[in-house]
C-alpha cells in the first residue's frame, strides 16, 4: 500500500499552500541533496504538467529549493529559499518541460558542485507524500516509508552478498531490496530499505565492501 | 493493517473498539511505538490546528489579495445576527475558511489530507466542540477517526487534485469530518462509514479549478462547503439515513470519476473557474500573462 501510516493523511506541517506542489515538493528537493550528500552548487530542476503550470502560485519553486538547503516541510524560511540559495551560491534554473510524464506532479533534478551530480526524478503523490521514480537513469521504487541504502556498485558476482552479510551481521532486517544494472558487467544499483537507522559506521563498511562505488542513506 | 472501510467498520466492531483506537493501534503496529509517541504525535498537530485558526481569527490576507479576512466576517455576522443555518454549521464555516485563509497566506497549517483541504476537519472540530464537550483526548482522537477513513482513501483512489480533482481534497476532507463528528457525538462505527460516505456522495465530480493555480480561488470557499456537508451528513446518520450506496463502493466510483476527468480539471489552472473571463483577467493581473 502506497500510504502506511495515519501522519500521511493527517500531516505533515507544513507551510503553505499546496501539499503537493509545495510540501511534497520541499521533500523531493530534501531527497535529492540527501542523496548528493552534501549541498549543491547548481541545479537544473525540470517541471512536468501540473508542476510546471502552476509552479509559481503554488511556490514549488521556493520549496524545492528549500530542499535543496535541507529545510524541513515546516521551515519559516521557506517562502524566502530562493533568496537564500543564491545567497548561499546555489545556482537554480526551473524548466517548464512539455514532455509526457506518468504522474502530473513530475520534478527531475539534475543537482551538483564542481565534482560530482546526480539526476534523480520524484513524484508528489499527494497529502506531501512523495516517491523517487529514477535516479541516475535507473528506475526505482522509494516510498520513503522506510530509511533505506542506496548502493551503486559494479555488476559482479558477489557484490550484493557482501553488501547483505555485513547487513545480517549487524542485525538490520531488510524490509524491501532491489538490484537494477545498466548492462551485464556494468553499473549497478541496488536498493535496500530497511526497518531501522543504519549507523555511519555500518555505512562506511558498506562503502568499502567488494565492488561497492559509492553509497547514500535516506532517513524516513 | 485495514484495507478498506468494511475491514476497518468490522474490525472496530467486531472488538468493540472505537474506529479511532483501530488507528491507533495499526499505527503503533507499523512504526514500532509506543501509544504515548502515537498520541503526542497527533496532539502536536492538533496544536498547529488550534493556532491556524486563532491566526485567522485575528484577520490574515494571502500576498495576492484574492483571499483572507472572510474568517472574520461570518464570526462577527454570528455575533450581531442569529444565522439561519445555525451557529454550529456557521462557525465550522468560518474556522475552515479560516484554516485555509492562514494556508494561502503561507502560515503554517496541518493537511488533513492536503494543504488545499486542510480547513474542514479542523473547521467542524473547533465548531461542534462547543456543542459536544470533548475531551482533550477525544479531540485527538477526532484526528484519529479522520485519519482512518482517509487513509482508505489513499490507498483506494486519491487525495490529490492533480489526480482526481477536488472530490479527491474537498471530498475527501469533509468526508473524514463527517466520520469523525459521528463518533465524538457518541454514533457507531457504522454511522461513521454512512456519513462518510453521504459526504463524499455528494462531491462526486468536483473539479480542481483553481484561479491562476493559487490554492486561494475557490479552495477557501470550498472548505466552507465541504465543513457543511461534513456536519449535515454526521446528523443524517446520526438519524438513521443510510448510504444506499456502500463507502467502498463511493469511494471507488471517485477513483473511475477522477481517472476520466481531464487534465484540465486537475490542478492545471486551465478550465474550470480558472478560465472563466474573471479568472483569466485575475491570472492576468497577478502574473502578467494572458492565457
Amino acid at each position: 500500500m502506497k500510504f502506511n501510516s495515519v501522519f500521511d493523511i493527517i500531516g505533515p506541517v507544513m507551510i503553505g499552500p499546496s501539499s503537493s506542489h509545495t510540501a511534497g515538493a520541499a521533500r523531493i528537493g530534501k531527497a535529492a541533496r540527501n542523496l548528493l550528500g552534501k549541498e549543491p552548487k547548481w541545479a537544473k530542476i525540470h517541471l512536468y504538467e501540473s508542476f510546471a503550470k502552476t509552479y509559481k502560485g503554488h511556490g514549488t519553486d521556493f520549496a524545492l529549493a528549500g530542499g535543496l538547503l535541507g529545510f524541513e516541510t515546516d521551515d519559516p524560511r521557506m517562502n524566502q529559499a530562493l533568496e537564500m540559495a543564491e545567497d548561499r551560491g546555489l545556482s537554480i534554473q526551473f524548466i517548464e518541460d512539455s514532455a509526457g510524464v506518468d504522474h502530473p506532479n513530475t520534478a527531475r533534478l539534475i543537482i551538483g558542485d564542481d565534482t560530482e551530480q546526480i539526476e534523480l526524478t520524484g513524484i508528489s503523490i499527494g497529502g506531501g507524500k512523495i516517491e523517487i521514480t529514477e535516479l541516475n537513469g535507473f528506475e526505482l521504487r522509494l516510498s520513503g516509508n522506510h530509511p533505506a541504502i542506496l548502493i551503486m556498485h559494479n555488476d559482479r558476482f558477489g557484490a550484493i552478498a557482501s553488501v547483505t552479510e555485513i547487513l545480517a551481521k549487524h542485525e538490520i532486517n531488510i524490509g524491501h531490496m532491489e538490484v537494477n544494472r545498466k548492462d551485464v558487467g556494468k553499473e549497478a544499483l541496488m536498493v535496500i530499505e530497511v526497518d531501522q537507522n543504519v549507523e555511519d559506521s555500518i555505512l562506511k563498511e558498506l562503502e568499502n565492501a567488494d565492488h561497492i562505488e559509492q553509497i547514500a542513506k535516506i532517513v524516513s | 493493517m485495514f484495507r478498506t472501510v468494511a475491514e476497518l467498520v468490522e474490525v472496530a466492531e467486531k472488538e468493540n473498539r472505537l474506529i479511532s483506537e483501530v488507528m491507533i493501534l495499526q499505527e503503533m503496529d507499523v512504526k514500532e511505538k509506543s501509544r504515548e509517541e502515537v498520541f503526542s504525535e497527533m496532539e502536536k498537530n492538533l496544536d498547529v490546528m488550534e493556532k491556524a485558526v486563532e491566526d485567522s481569527l485575528k484577520g490574515v490576507k494571502s500576498v495576492t489579495g484574492l483571499t483572507g479576512g472572510d474568517a472574520v466576517k461570518v464570526q462577527e455576522y454570528m455575533k450581531n445576527n442569529t444565522p439561519l443555518s445555525g451557529n454550529i454549521v456557521l462557525d465550522a464555516v468560518s474556522k475552515a475558511m479560516g484554516t485555509n485563509e492562514v494556508n494561502a497566506a503561507m502560515g503554517t497549517i496541518c493537511a488533513t489530507p492536503t494543504a488545499g483541504s486542510a480547513g474542514c476537519v479542523p473547521g467542524t472540530l473547533f465548531a461542534v466542540k462547543h456543542q459536544l464537550n470533548p475531551t482533550r483526548e477525544q479531540m485527538v482522537r477526532y484526528l484519529f477517526t479522520a485519519g482512518a477513513f482517509g487513509f482508505v482513501v489513499a490507498n483506494n483512489s486519491f487525495i490529490s487534485g492533480a489526480a482526481g480533482g477536488c472530490q479527491a481534497e474537498v471530498g475527501s476532507a469533509g468526508a473524514m469530518a463527517s466520520a469523525a463528528i459521528v463518533e465524538m457525538a457518541g454514533g457507531t462505527p457504522q454511522q461513521s462509514a454512512d456519513a462518510f460516505a453521504m459526504t463524499l456522495k455528494n462531491m462526486l465530480g468536483l473539479v480542481c479549478d483553481p484561479v491562476a493555480g493559487l490554492v486561494e480561488v475557490p479552495c477557501v470557499k470550498r472548505n466552507a462547503g465541504g465543513s457543511t456537508l461534513a456536519i449535515v451528513s454526521a446528523d443524517m446518520a446520526l438519524a438513521g439515513v443510510t448510504s444506499t450506496i456502500p463507502c467502498d463502493e463511493v469511494i471507488g466510483a471517485m477513483y473511475r470519476i477522477g481517472k476520466q476527468m481531464p487534465s484540465s480539471l486537475r490542478e492545471t489552472g486551465e478550465g474550470g473557474l480558472a478560465d472563466t473571463p474573471t479568472g483569466r483577467l485575475l491570472k492576468e493581473k497577478l502574473f502578467g500573462m494572458s492565457v
